[in-house]
This record gives structure tokens, C-alpha cells and sequence, in this order.
């Protein structure tokens, strides 16, 4: 059901139903969805027969939503090693659209979707919206971008189905953003949180003061990001920022969204079935355990995806949540297994560093972490930029503040960091995805 | 009494100092005098000028991190004993010196110290009343022609 003519309001959107089932009404749902998506991938893709096949599985086994843990994951590779269109459950000519995430190694991975898949995508999304906030009137500034990723056009379709407005600006020209951001009063922007931090410098620099605008709320996806960030943008700006999830092999944006109450993000469930798995042994976890986020489509036709292994570290939230939505929350992806990096034996997280940094009073949003290797020791470097604010002509006051930095983020990550404070603008922005970490050991 | 000096903060790379430069000599602003202060990793450009408001205002637009303090001037007597004797008037009064540098008016070679105290109003006041030289923005920006 979607949002009428005259549903402006924002007090309910019909789009939403789903997101209130009665526990077990959804659970029905999940399983009659669960069934016909495991048929489906079974007659359709090969690659999942096979492996059906070869554990003694048939659409059949399927009797309750406990038995999907007996089917076989799917992971990335298998999206690179059935390059380009080997997963697809339909053909050419049900295929309306293709969608390629950045291969930043290789090949790229291409996802497909038929009229309906869009359809879903976009409910998911107009949903994502909702629980924001949004609704019909308001005016949305996406400034994912257009093309091949996901973010952009997900968004859009999402934003559409809403009956908002749409300024379909796409990332980059920050000033022509903020033009457009004063001039068009958006009411929310859809960007990630480091185009974001770069459209609070810019304004900065044209004066333009964002608490006055009608900007009420940011859409931030596509990366991780910590509480921390979160606070330093909601003050720097008065927004509310909404963390939302999404992967292009699941559908894009849209996989679950934080609601205005900002715990943890509410999953599409009856669309995008969550599991949470030990990563070592593949067990499936109770709700409250951490774990890998494992997720199933259950109504992709274009490209079913049973048990993707997403790499994304979290948990199951089991209290309800007071905006009344009974489908599950999961805790804020802050730790991405493919981010991770391993310095001296331990695990480290970048955003560990970033929650780290942002806790000191000064704030400061710009850096990056560089990785080197000096006489086979490695090394962390957190590249800083100082701000007006923070800087000091006396030396002993900046060298303290280096140190609180180092020392703020040596309390969580338990090992020595090198803070370098950096002149204004002289680490890159980024447009989309930021690229915060840089590995030079390798070179060393 | 207090002259506006300019902060800038620099990255210990070649060729940063020599940008905060350039950029108010393209301009045509006249140093003063300066202070450098370094560590390992950064350091920071302190400058007087006389149209200070119009170099902070350059150098923020070029990216630079810039902070505006007061100081303060003190003319030294040229000879031995010349600084002792102000330092004594600043350590008597319990004035606490963040940092201090010392440089000579181009025309008639009379040496000056700036000094950045924790308490800039206190500290005018008794250098002042303690008879030392404490020299003006305006005599400062004549003297050094």
C-alpha cells in the first residue's frame, strides 16, 4: 500500500504497514516468501542447485524459517567467479535494469532487477524515508550518485513513491549543492557522511549557516560511521542524521534504516531476511549475539540471494523499539570485516580510530590513517587537519592537543598511534565513499 | 600597548613556509618581523604587520589556520643588563611568559622584544607603571619604516 494523494501529514505512512506486523502475521509472511524464493533460485540458478544438491537439500527441506540455516552461504566471490550474469533467475528480457558495484579489485559485480524488483526496491526505500521522518511534501536533495551505484537511483525511486520532491542533483559541486540545498529549502539531503562533512566546510566558507535552512534531516549511507560523527554533524548543522544500510548485492539502499529514534537500524524484514552467523564456524546466532549479518532476499526475482554473507559485524536488538515498528532492529554497522586491518597481531577498525578522534572536544572531522612499516615495526599515523578553533600559537597547547588525540584513540585500540596535525584542505574530499585508510607497509 | 600578532600554522614540509609568504608578499604586506617556532612534526609562523585584519583575512582565504593574539613590545636598552632588567620587573610581578623573541628596528638598529604573557592586560600594565618602554602600534609600524 503506498502513500495517497492526501497522505502529507507524515503521521503514518500506509507504505509503512509491514514495518508494524503482528510478530507472528510477519513470520507468516517470512515463510511463505521463504519458500517460494528458495523454489525459485533452485529452478533457476544453477550455482545454487548444485550446492542444494550436494548437501541433499530441495526446495522442499523448507518446512520452517529455521531451516534456511541448513542451505549453503553465498558469498562474494560468487558474484566475481559467475561473472557477469551467471546468479540471474530470469531472463534478458524480465530484466529491466543493471546495477555494478565499484569493483576495487578486478572485475566488478553486476546485480539485475525485473519491473517488480524495482518496485520492492523502491518500497524499501520510501520506507527507509518514512522512518526518517519524510513523507509527501518535503523536499529530498539526493546527492547520491547517479549511475551504476546503487545509491543514487535507489534513493530517487524511493523518494518518488514517497511523493516527495526530488532534486536528483547527484554527488560533487558542493557549492552549486548548497546553492540549490538554500534556494529549493530541501528538507533532507542523501549523501554519504563524508560528502557530507565536506558540504559543512564548503558552507562555512560561503557563509552559509545550515541551522537556519530547512534542512531537517540527513540521509547517510554507503559507509560506516560512527555515533561520534553523528554528534559533531547534528551540531555543526541541526539536523538529525539517520544511518541506513543497504548492499548492492541485496538490493542497494534500503536493507534497513534507523528510525528517529536512532538505536540501531530496523530491517526490511519481510523483504531482506536476516541472520546472524559466527563468522568462524557458520552458526547461526541467537537475536542479541554478535555476529556477521547474513542476509536472504525474499522476493528478488531478477537475482535471488540465499544467505549472503555481507562481512558486516552486529547484533540483533531484541527490545522494542518506542517508535512502535515490531520488525527487528540490528545495531549500527560501526565494524566492516573488509575495513579491518591487522596492525602488531591485533584487530583494528577504522572506526575505532574515528570514534577515537571525535571524542576529544576539539573535534576535528578531516583525516585519514596511514599504515607504515619503519624497522619491520608497523606503524598507525592519523593524519589530522587542524581547525581555527582548536589552533593555538602557543606550541606546548597544540603539542597537548596531539596528545589528547593519541591518547584518546590509544584508550580503544590499545596501541600507539602518531598523531599529525595537517594544514586546512590537505587531506582529498571525498564525493562519495572516502577512502580514510591508506596502507603503505607494503611498500616499506 | 598591545600589537595583534598573527598565528599560522604550518606543516613541516618544504615549501609550506615560503606559501604563507609569498601570499602576503603578492599582496604587498610588509613583514614586521616574524618568529618561527618548529617541532618534528609542524610549526608556527608568528608575524606582525601592520594591516594585520587584511593578512588574516589572505591567509585564511588561502587555506591557512590563522589565530589572532595580542603581544606585547617592549624597547631594550642596548646594553648589558638590558633585558635583566625588564625580566625582573616581569618576574616580580609574577607575569607568566608564554614565549618571547627579540628583533631590531631596521632604521635606527634599537632592539625590541615581543612578548606573549598569559595575561596581556596585567602584564601591560605593569611594565608600564614600572617605567619600561612598552611601544605602541603606532610607533612600532614608524619605527620600522
Amino acid at each position: 500500500m503506498q502513500a495517497l494523494w492526501n497522505d502529507s501529514e507524515g503521521l503514518f505512512n500506509p507504505a509503512s504497514a509491514p514495518d508494524f506486523l503482528p510478530t507472528q502475521k510477519l513470520k507468516d509472511l517470512q515463510l511463505q516468501r521463504l519458500r517460494a524464493i528458495i523454489r525459485h533460485a533452485y529452478d533457476h540458478v544453477k550455482l545454487f542447485r548444485e550446492r542444494c544438491g550436494a548437501n541433499n537439500l530441495s526446495p522442499d527441506s523448507v518446512r520452517e524459517l529455521s531451516d534456511l540455516g541448513k542451505f549453503p552461504f553465498t558469498v562474494k566471490t560468487d558474484l566475481r567467479d559467475t561473472y557477469p550474469f551467471g546468479l540471474f533467475a530470469t531472463g534478458m528480457k524480465d530484466i529491466v535494469r543493471l546495477h555494478a558495484s565499484s569493483g576495487t579489485t578486478g572485475k566488478p559485480i553486476v546485480v539485475a532487477y525485473t519491473d517488480e524488483d524495482i518496485k520492492v526496491w523502491a518500497n524499501a526505500m520510501e520506507r527507509t524515508f518514512s522512518c526518517a521522518g519524510l513523507h509527501s511534501g518535503d523536499v529530498i536533495q539526493n546527492a547520491y550518485g547517479y549511475g551504476l551505484f546503487t545509491g543514487g537511483l535507489g534513493a530517487h525511486y524511493g523518494a518518488e513513491s514517497l511523493g516527495a520532491t526530488v532534486i536528483p542533483i547527484s554527488g560533487g559541486n558542493t557549492e552549486r549543492q548548497l546553492m540549490i540545498m538554500k534556494d529549493f529549502g530541501s528538507n533532507a539531503i542523501c549523501c554519504t557522511p563524508s560528502y557530507f562533512l565536506h558540504i559543512i566546510e564548503q558552507a562555512k566558507n560561503m557563509g552559509i549557516n545550515l541551522k537556519e535552512l530547512p534542512l531537517r534531516v540527513g540521509i547517510f549511507g554507503a559507509e560506516p560511521w560512527t555515533m561520534e560523527m553523528g554528534l559533531y554533524m547534528e551540531r555543526e548543522t541541526g539536523i538529525k542524521c539517520i544511518d541506513i544500510y543497504g548492499l548492492s548485492e541485496i538490493t542497494g539502499p534500503g536493507v534497513a534504516s534507523m528510525c528517529l529514534h536512532q538505536r540501531g537500524l530496523h530491517i526490511f524484514e519481510d523483504l531482506f531476511y536476516p541472520e546472524i552467523i559466527d563468522p568462524e564456524s557458520g552458526d547461526v546466532l541467537d537475536d542479541g549475539e554478535e555476529g556477521e549479518l547474513v542476509l536472504t532476499t525474499l522476493c528478488k526475482k531478477a537475482m535471488p540471494m540465499i544467505r549472503y554473507r555481507t562481512r558486516d559485524i552486529t547484533r540483533i536488538i531484541t527490545e522494542k523499539c518506542p517508535c512502535g515498528r515490531t520488525i527487528r532492529r540490528m545495531e549500527r554497522i560501526s565494524r566492516r570485516s573488509d575495513d579491518m586491518f591487522i596492525i602488531r597481531g591485533v584487530n583494528v577498525f577504522p572506526s575505532q580510530i574515528e570514534a577515537g578522534l571525535l571524542s576529544v572536544e576539539e573535534a576535528l572531522p578531516h583525516y585519514q590513517i596511514v599504515l607504515t612499516r619503519s624497522g619491520g615495526l608497523d606503524q598507525i599515523n592519523v593524519e589530522v587537519e587542524v581547525t581555527p578553533e582548536a589552533f593555538s600559537d602557543k606550541i606546548a597547547e597544540v603539542q597537548a592537543l596531539q596528545k589528547k588525540i593519541a591518547h584518546a584513540i590509544e584508550s580503544i585500540i590499545q596501541i600507539r598511534v602518531t598523531v599529525k596535525l595537517m594544514e586546512p584542505n590537505s587531506l582529498p574530499r571525498s564525493e562519495g565513499k572516502a577512502k580514510r585508510l591508506i596502507d603503505k607497509r607494503a611498500q616499506e | 600597548m598591545k600589537i595583534k600578532q598573527i598565528s599560522v600554522f604550518l606543516e613541516n614540509k618544504p615549501g609550506h613556509l615560503n606559501h604563507a609568504a609569498k601570499t602576503l608578499a603578492d599582496a604587498g604586506i610588509n613583514l614586521v618581523t616574524l618568529s618561527l617556532a618548529d617541532t618534528e612534526q609542524f610549526g608556527i609562523l608568528r608575524i606582525i604587520v601592520k594591516e594585520w585584519e587584511k593578512a588574516e583575512h589572505l591567509l585564511k582565504e588561502n587555506g591557512f589556520v590563522v589565530k589572532v593574539n595580542e603581544v606585547i613590545a617592549t624597547q631594550v636598552r642596548d646594553e648589558p643588563g638590558g633585558l635583566a632588567e625588564i625580566l625582573d620587573v616581569i618576574e616580580k610581578a609574577g607575569l607568566n611568559i608564554e614565549y618571547m623573541y627579540a628583533f631590531t628596528f631596521r632604521c635606527n638598529g634599537e632592539a625590541v622584544m615581543m612578548f606573549r604573557f598569559t595575561d596581556t592586560d596585567a602584564a601591560a600594565k605593569v611594565l608600564t607603571d614600572s617605567g619600561m618602554n612598552v611601544i605602541g602600534e603606532i610607533d612600532l609600524f614608524d619605527k620600522s619604516c
